[in-house]
Order: structure tokens, then C-alpha cells, then sequence
């Protein structure tokens, strides 16, 4: 019987196709990503069925945290800048140019005004160290009044960019009057449309909007 | 794998018998690469942000001084329902605007939950609404209007929870007001009754 000789196969598997897979969806999630911006604080939000998302751009967002502390921002850069000019001309700061380039490359500010240049001069390592015990933006229920900073901040940046879209991203369990300030003071601006910041819940079987959902007309 | 040849017997003569020098293969090994790239891979998998969080819209009523009494919108009474979200997530509510002082209005407490709770007295409401407007005694644009009255010791995860219900109850008509001194006393003698803290 003549010996049947196998061919010895090479244990080597061709990894360049698994290569290409790979990079490929590197690519891909490194271009989806959107790292998280740096938040003073962490604040969780309370959820509804609502399914709105946020829009990606031109967002002002005022954060109040459990204790009612409030951060202001800002997403865009150039608006950042032009904002903290206008701020730095408006409430006589002496901001140096430095510090309003540190102030359009930070994220949430909440400072006092008063406070607000020393706190552009730190480094950024302190400036975190002082968000710990920041007091936030100091707000009142009368728009005009020179106590409420918030409206100041809204109004200028408004002013900048007025297709700038309100949220408002509050801790469940921040208190009701923080929140009431801030409306109160968007209601002097007549503002009368905002958005709210909600993790997404289902909605329960058996309710109205459940029957929308599901496509069945509303009992109206 | 790339290894020099440093054995010196052959040197550089050219002839037969001398050994040729050894052929490197073309092929890199590209094992270490793809570890490379589904280490990066996972870890961007894992700090990306996919889920985009979710908004409510609200509006508010337009508020202008200028705008006489008589002008404003006036609902009917029997429509309507008026909810205090008061301390430890406690909701009191009550049928009607209760601006009648001869007759304070019943204050029932309940709290947010999915069966017994907020949810089943709006549902209710609909219903005898939807009566009402059967019977004619309201007319056929009157809706359920729901007013919302957060006390200063309600969070705002109340408030949040209170405008999802009125989209999940698809409740069109609803305002967050301002608490009166009225509604504050009513609060306390029902938690005075109840020996409530």
C-alpha cells in the first residue's frame, strides 16, 4: 500500500483579516465616542417616560446639585468666550485675558462673581478641590436684582447666542424652592420654554400614554 | 523571528557549496497588533457614552403683568384637580381650586406608586370628567386640568414624577403654581388630624 503522505499544514492563521476588524472598529468607537465633560458635581437626575433627547448643540445647562448649589454652562467654546468678555465688562472683574481663556476652556462655573477671578487663577487640581465647597451661582427670585448672578449669566449668554436652549439638570432630590429660583428668574427673562435633564424610564402598561405608545387612539 | 546570521563560515565567498543566506520571510506576525487593537477597542467601548441623556420639555404659562384679570383663561372648577406635593414625597390633593372659604375643599393624601396611588385619582378624574361631558354638563373642549403646588419642603424629584404623570396619564392641561398661604394651613391641620410629625 503506498504511503499516503498529508500535506503538513502551517499552524499560522493569516491575522490580517482579523487586524483590519479590529482597527476597523477601533475607528469606529474612537469617532463615536464623546468622552464625558468634567462635572463639578455629580447629580442624579430623576427619570420619566419622556424620550426627547438633548440636542447636540447650543445647550446652556444650569446644574443644581442634592444641596441646591447651582453651576452654570455653556457647551461652545467661542460663545464661552465671548460671554465671560461681555461678563468681565458688565460686572467690572478685571479678569486678565489668561484667565477668560482658562474660564472658555473649563466646563460648569459656580462661583460667586466675586470670587470668580481668584478662582480662574487656580490651577485646575484647586479649582476641583474648590467646587467641593463652592457655594454655586448665587440666585434670587428677582430677575433684576443684582444678587441674582444667574440671571446676569443667562441674559449675556443669551445675548451671545440666543438659539441657546435651556436645560435644567437638577438632583432628584434638590429642593423645590432652588429649582422655583431658577424659573422665577427664567420667567423674567420670559423664558417660558425649557428642558428638563431625565434619565429614561418605561412607560407602565395600562396608562394613556402607554396606548399612544402602542398606537391606539388616545381617550380624548 | 529577524535573527542575524553571525556565523562567520561562510564569509563572503562565492561558490558552490556556500551556504545562501537564509531567506526572511516577508511575513510580520500580526498577533501582538490585534491584542493591540481590541485592547483599545474595549476600553472604548466601555468609556463611550452611547445613550444620550433624555429631556423633558416644559412650558410655562406665559406670565405678563399687562394682562388684565378678566382676560386670562378662567377653567371650570369641577375640572379640576389641585395636587400639594408636600414633605417625604407626600401628595395631598383635592378636587377644585379650593378658593371657596366657606367650603374647604376634602384633602386626601397619597403618594407616588403605581397602583392606589397619584396615578389612579387622575385616571379617575378622566373618567368622571369624561361623564361630566357625556351628561353636558361640561362642555366638550373642557379638560382635566391638573394644578401642581409644590410647598418649599417638596424636592425636585416630586415635581419631575408629578409632569411625568401628566404625560403618562396624557393630561394636557396643567400648571405649576405657587402654594397659598391657604393651602399650607390645609396641609397643616390635615397632618395636625393624622398626628403626623
Amino acid at each position: 500500500m503506498p504511503k499516503l503522505k498529508m500535506p503538513r499544514k502551517s499552524t499560522h492563521v493569516d491575522m490580517t483579516a482579523m487586524c483590519d476588524v479590529a482597527f476597523l472598529l477601533l475607528t469606529f468607537f474612537m469617532l463615536a465616542t464623546k468622552f464625558k465633560p468634567d462635572e463639578p458635581v455629580t447629580v442624579t437626575t430623576p427619570n420619566s417616560i419622556s424620550e426627547i433627547p438633548l440636542p447636540d448643540a447650543d445647550i446652556m445647562m444650569i446644574t443644581v446639585d442634592e444641596k441646591g448649589r447651582m453651576f452654570f454652562s455653556v457647551d461652545n467654546v467661542n460663545v464661552r468666550k465671548a460671554l465671560i468678555d461681555n461678563m468681565d465688562e458688565y460686572k467690572k472683574l478685571g479678569l486678565s485675558e489668561e484667565e477668560k481663556i482658562k474660564f472658555a476652556k473649563g466646563s460648569s462655573i459656580g462661583v460667586p462673581l466675586s470670587q470668580l477671578k481668584s478662582y480662574l487663577a487656580a490651577d485646575p487640581a484647586q479649582q476641583k478641590e474648590f467646587d467641593k465647597t463652592a457655594t454655586g451661582i448665587p440666585t434670587d427670585t428677582v430677575v433684576t436684582s443684582d444678587a441674582n448672578e444667574l440671571a446676569a449669566w443667562i441674559r449675556l449668554a443669551r445675548n451671545n447666542n440666543p438659539k441657546l436652549r435651556i436645560t435644567i439638570k437638577a438632583d432628584g432630590d434638590a429642593s423645590y424652592p432652588e429649582i422655583k429660583k431658577i424659573i422665577t428668574t427664567l420667567e423674567g427673562w420670559k423664558i417660558f420654554k425649557f428642558n428638563l435633564i431625565t434619565g429614561l424610564k418605561a412607560v407602565p402598561p395600562g396608562t394613556a400614554a402607554y396606548d399612544i405608545q402602542m398606537g391606539k387612539p388616545a381617550q380624548q | 523571528m529577524a535573527e542575524m546570521d553571525t556565523s562567520s563560515s561562510g564569509g563572503h565567498k562565492k561558490g558552490p557549496g556556500v551556504k545562501k543566506g537564509k531567506k526572511l520571510s516577508t511575513r510580520i506576525d500580526l498577533t501582538p497588533m490585534v491584542d493591540l487593537g481590541f485592547l483599545l477597542i474595549t476600553f472604548f467601548m466601555y468609556t463611550t457614552t452611547m445613550s444620550k441623556p433624555k429631556t423633558m420639555e416644559i412650558n410655562m404659562p406665559y406670565k405678563d403683568e399687562n394682562i388684565k384679570e378678566d382676560e386670562q383663561t378662567k377653567i371650570k372648577a369641577s375640572t379640576v384637580v389641585s395636587v400639594l406635593l408636600s414633605k417625604d414625597h407626600r401628595i395631598y390633593y383635592y378636587e377644585g381650586i379650593g378658593d371657596d372659604p366657606t367650603k374647604p375643599p376634602q384633602l386626601n393624601v397619597t403618594y407616588f406608586k403605581p397602583k392606589d396611588g397619584i396615578r389612579d385619582v387622575l385616571i379617575n378624574k378622566k373618567k368622571a370628567v369624561e361623564e361630566l361631558k357625556a351628561s353636558g354638563a361640561l362642555g366638550a373642549k373642557d379638560q382635566v386640568t391638573v394644578i401642581i403646588k409644590p410647598d418649599v419642603t417638596s424636592t425636585y424629584e416630586d415635581l419631575v414624577n408629578m409632569l411625568d404623570e401628566m404625560s403618562i396619564n396624557d393630561i394636557r392641561v396643567y400648571a405649576i403654581v405657587d402654594i397659598t398661604p391657604v393651602d399650607k394651613e390645609f396641609i397643616q391641620m390635615t397632618e395636625q388630624a393624622n398626628g403626623v410629625q
